[in-house]
């Protein structure tokens, strides 16, 4: 049984047609990254999933178990960080917590003993707007953490990011995976994003599931990887299925 | 020597100096006999009013503050009631929405008297036209707050199951609080002159009530150190909102400090 599965989901705004006929799986534990160019229906597969809308035709399983139109199951990550800023960083990752109804006290607690895995030691009484770009990603990828162990749908989590930055976090980010073993799925328009990160790459063009593509290169990966030819050869794999399979 | 003065002085400094220096002239005008003393008073009249007036401006003064602040109390209590309400159910805010700003538009002299008749000369009616005068802006803020939501932010709290009034909680309510302070601040000096503006047509005590006392006295003196009393107190009331401001989002104090720096 897959933890995440997708089945035949198709979806239309008004005359627009989004979603034709998607299905997808994710096993346990795997980094499964989903690519495309913009506005191609990315985002309304995840809002799907998430249970946040409904889709025309199709199901969404998780353990196995129909969650369609569901929300509150699967912890979904979006474009923006989304932290309040009116709340301190910590009431910010706990907040799933006392949604669920832990005590505020109890909330903040196992937030907090999760800090220093994600680097975010020292800012549990700051504020959001005195974080920099990268420091409020991990507190938005710890409060994603923090709502389910179980799947998470990352909504292009480093796309705010500069490059440099980027890189760091990158690092960053496969190394926490390493550790917490997150079944996750997310979205990007960066190939080598996609294929430094993921287990395998799904390809998402006008609303149609394109190629799958399995990357086997062994974990735990570097940025370095971006360098080598096997690298190359995904990413030529991809450009080539991007554009009109030439 | 003005480094060592703090931050906040420094910026109201040109502020402070302009209001002197307008009082210093007011005095030298009236020192000169340009203006005759029985018409315009200078501010050393004013004050030496005030003081002697002490007792029976305060003992009005209660009168007034119970008026005002009651009824910003329920004005406030409406206003959330109604923002609420329209922010809850679309069909509410094109029903009342128009109402609303047509109630904005009633000249409050215009319907003070009405309430005299309506409710009598005491308290009553100077509390329903508070609440008229302050509900609004109170309403209007909290509505602009809670519509300005991000809807991605409402989005994922729903994705982690969160309920109507979950959302209601931990985003809008918050959320709002800036345009919330915004209007309340309006509300709180609107609530002085409401209550002033209510007792001159009618009632038993008060400042407006002493204020048309002393206008029929021609006691021009008396009549400047009540003005000055309901500024001040307005002032005052407004200061007190923007404490209570700083004190509900410290947050925001980091904002300022970015935007300064």
């Amino acid at each position: 049984m897959e933890k995440l599965e997708v089945r035949n989901v198709s979806l239309a705004f008004g005359d627009k047609q989004v979603l034709r006929d998607v299905s997808l799986y994710l096993k346990q534990g795997e980094l499964v990254c989903l690519l495309g160019v913009s506005g191609g229906g990315k985002t309304t597969l995840f809002n799907v999933i998430s249970g946040l809308l409904r889709p025309d035709e199709g199901q969404v399983f998780l353990d196995g178990e129909e969650v369609t139109g569901q929300p509150g199951r699967i912890s979904y990550m979006l474009q923006k960080d989304l932290l309040l800023p009116y709340r301190t960083i910590q009431d910010n990752v706990a907040l799933p917590l006392m949604l669920r109804g832990v005590k505020k006290k109890e909330a903040r607690a196992q937030a907090v003993a999760l800090f220093p895995q994600f680097g975010l030691e020292g800012t549990e009484t700051l504020w959001p707007g005195q974080l920099s770009g990268g420091m409020r990603q991990r507190a938005a990828l710890l409060r994603t953490y923090l709502f389910s162990q179980n799947v998470a749908l990352l909504d292009e989590p480093f796309s705010a990011l500069d490059t440099l930055t980027k890189g760091a976090v990158h690092e960053w980010y496969l190394k926490v995976m390493d550790e917490i073993r997150l079944s996750t799925l997310f979205i990007t328009h960066d190939i080598d994003e996609a294929i430094l990160l993921s287990d395998r790459i799904y390809l998402l063009m006008d609303g149609r599931m394109g190629e799958e593509i399995v990357v086997d290169a062994p974990r735990p990966r570097h940025v370095e990887f971006n360098l080598t030819p096997e690298f190359l050869a995904y990413k030529r794999r991809i450009l080539a299925a991007l554009h009109g399979k030439g | 020597m003005t480094r060592r003065l703090p931050s906040t002085t420094r910026a109201k400094l040109p502020g402070i100096v302009g209001v002197a220096v307008l009082l210093a002239v007011w005095q030298l005008v009236c020192l000169g006999g340009l203006v005759p003393r029985y018409m315009l008073p200078s501010p050393v009249d004013v004050v030496t009013a005030f003081v002697e007036d002490a007792p029976a401006l305060w003992e009005n003064l209660l009168i007034t503050l119970q008026e005002a602040f009651l009824g910003l109390a329920i004005g406030i209590l409406v206003g959330f009631v109604f923002a609420v309400a329209m922010d809850a159910f679309d069909i509410l805010y094109k029903i009342f929405y128009p109402i609303l700003v047509i109630t904005q538009t009633i000249p409050t002299v215009a319907i003070a008297p009405l309430l005299v008749l309506w409710f009598g000369y005491e308290m009553t009616p100077k509390v329903i036209l508070v609440v008229l005068v302050t509900f609004f802006p109170v309403a209007v803020g909290l509505l602009d707050g809670f519509r300005g939501v991000d809807p991605d932010a409402v989005g994922l709290l729903r994705s982690m199951g969160a309920g109507w009034w979950q959302i209601f909680r931990y985003l809008k309510c918050p959320w709002a609080l800036p345009q919330f302070f915004s209007g309340l601040r309006i509300a709180a000096a609107y609530s002085m002159v409401g209550a002033v503006i209510s007792e001159w047509l009618g009632g038993f005590g008060g400042l407006g009530v002493y204020m048309t006392r002393v206008k029929k006295a021609f006691a021009f003196d008396k009549m400047f150190a009540v003005i000055f009393l309901i500024s001040a107190l307005s002032l005052a009331l407004m200061a007190l909102v923007g404490w209570l401001e700083r004190r509900c989002m410290p947050y925001r104090r980091v904002d300022e400090k970015k935007r300064r720096t």
